[in-house]
């Protein structure tokens, strides 16, 4: 599946934000990601396993809490972070 | 020995390094820029790994450490965290670590040992120079974590801090919370016992309590750890232990200048020296310093007497100098240096007596810690 990183996490991965990982739900996309950038699961997801407050993960068009959400085939995961404050 | 400032703010840290006078100071780049740095300590036992409390914006909360003066960073592999929650219809609440606020090195019969105080109130342990983190669970899982008088604390969030080893004793431990009072471990954090004797507490009604109090920083004196000081939310203290009741030595403070404030440092020489930065205490808590007028206050003699130090501050100022933010090096004469929210950071290299401006046009400035890297 392919999955989509905000730039605010360009600190791991080095400014690429499209990444291919084999996996079938949200859970293990994060966790090959975290395999390939050691540290940056943890930075979206608690650990409680809750998505972090003004994180959003997208499976296509759809905003997703539960980490085991199945991602189908052809469907992208997006990560999207705030960037509020001043 | 390569004298430097460590300056943890709002949007990233700065390491100041001095010319052999202590004149002049030249800022580095930026590290973890665009990420509050909560506090940066460079650990005294080796003097070569540097611990950085890293909060990014809405990202979760991270360590990271240096082994080469910030030229690198390694991320911790297990930063503090609480332990999973399954479910909290069974009693525990799903806490996680907002950001850690305070490091401290420990015990120097235990190299690589570190304590670390988060928002929420969490104490965390790492025995691999902060590579991973455990929750104490002493203080973490203690019936005190449940008590209504340990409060969210500031509008910044709860805070765990000034973690203390006594240096004649691992297992003699102190922390503070800010709201929740200064604790005592005699058993490696095993357990905590509150030690807020004598200390005013103006937000509560009128009683006795035993905890809920605001130390705002603690200190012991590296000469004799027995003796305390304290700036809290409601006053400046002094103990000297096993006494159990703190002695509010910042009565003796100009009555207009008043004792509030947030840090404290000691001189590391002379146990009855200390510095403290007093803040606007009054209505609605400016926290500024009062009148507007930016000054330290040194007492010489464990609290009994203070003057007034400002020669070189700016005659008017409207800034605050938070806990972190005031330390000492050990330098003879000792210098100080004094973190602002305005961004500013002024040193005296004559131990108060005269003030300048050694960088300026920072962001808020959250800590300033002196490192004397080997």
């Amino acid at each position: 599946m392919i999955v989509r990183l905000p730039g605010l996490l360009d600190t791991y991965t080095g400014g690429q934000r499209e990444h291919e990982v084999e996996g079938e739900t949200v859970a293990d996309a994060l966790a090959a990601l975290d395999e390939r950038f050691p540290g940056i699961r943890f930075r979206l997801i608690d650990e409680h396993e809750r998505v972090r407050t003004h994180i959003r993960i997208f499976v296509g068009p759809d905003s997703i809490e539960d980490l085991a959400t199945a991602v189908p085939k052809g469907q992208e995961v997006f990560v999207i972070g705030a960037l509020s404050g001043g | 020995m390569a004298l430097a400032l460590l300056i943890g703010t709002r949007k990233g840290a700065w390491i100041l390094r001095p010319d052999a006078t202590r004149e002049t100071w030249t800022a580095s780049e930026p590290h973890h820029f665009g990420c509050t740095v909560h506090h940066a300590v460079l650990d005294p036992r080796d003097r070569k790994t540097l611990l950085a409390a890293v909060r990014t914006g809405h990202l979760g909360p991270s360590v990271f450490r240096s082994t080469d003066q910030g030229e690198t960073w390694v991320e911790a592999s297990q930063p503090p965290a609480f332990p999973k929650v399954e479910d909290e219809a069974e009693g525990k609440k799903k806490k996680a670590v907002h950001h850690t606020f305070w490091l401290t090195p420990g015990h120097t019969s235990r190299p690589g040992h570190w304590y670390a105080g988060t928002s929420p109130f969490g104490l965390f342990e790492s025995e691999d120079s902060g590579a991973t983190w455990t929750p104490v669970e002493g203080w973490n899982e203690s019936s005190f974590m449940g008590e209504k008088a340990l409060g969210d604390g500031t509008p910044d969030g709860a805070k765990l801090h000034s973690i203390l080893v006594d240096p004649r004793d691992p297992q003699h431990l102190y922390l503070g919370l800010s709201i929740g009072g200064s604790f005592e471990s005699k058993d490696g954090g095993a357990s905590w016992t509150p030690l807020n004797g004598g200390v005013a507490i103006t937000y509560m009604p009128p009683g006795d309590y035993e905890f809920g109090h605001d130390p705002h920083c603690m200190v012991y004196h590296p000469l004799d750890p027995d003796r305390l000081y304290q700036q809290n939310h409601c006053g400046v203290y002094r103990i000297q232990r096993p006494e159990t009741t703190w002695t509010r030595i910042g009565d003796n403070l100009p009555q207009e200048i008043g004792d509030i404030g947030f840090p404290i440092v000691v001189h590391p020489r002379e146990v009855d020296t200390a510095w403290v930065w007093p803040m606007d205490g009054t209505d609605v808590w400016p926290r500024t310093s009062p009148g507007g007028k930016p000054a330290a206050y040194r007492t010489k003699d464990g609290g009994e007497t203070w003057e007034r130090q400002d020669q070189g501050l700016p005659e008017t100022g409207w800034f605050s100098v938070k806990r972190q933010c005031m330390s000492a090096d050990a330098q003879d004469p000792l210098g100080l240096y004094v973190g602002t929210s305005s961004g500013e950071v002024f040193a005296s290299a004559d131990e108060g007596a005269s003030w300048r401006s050694i960088a300026r046009h920072l962001p808020h400035i959250y800590s300033v810690t002196v490192a004397d890297f080997a």
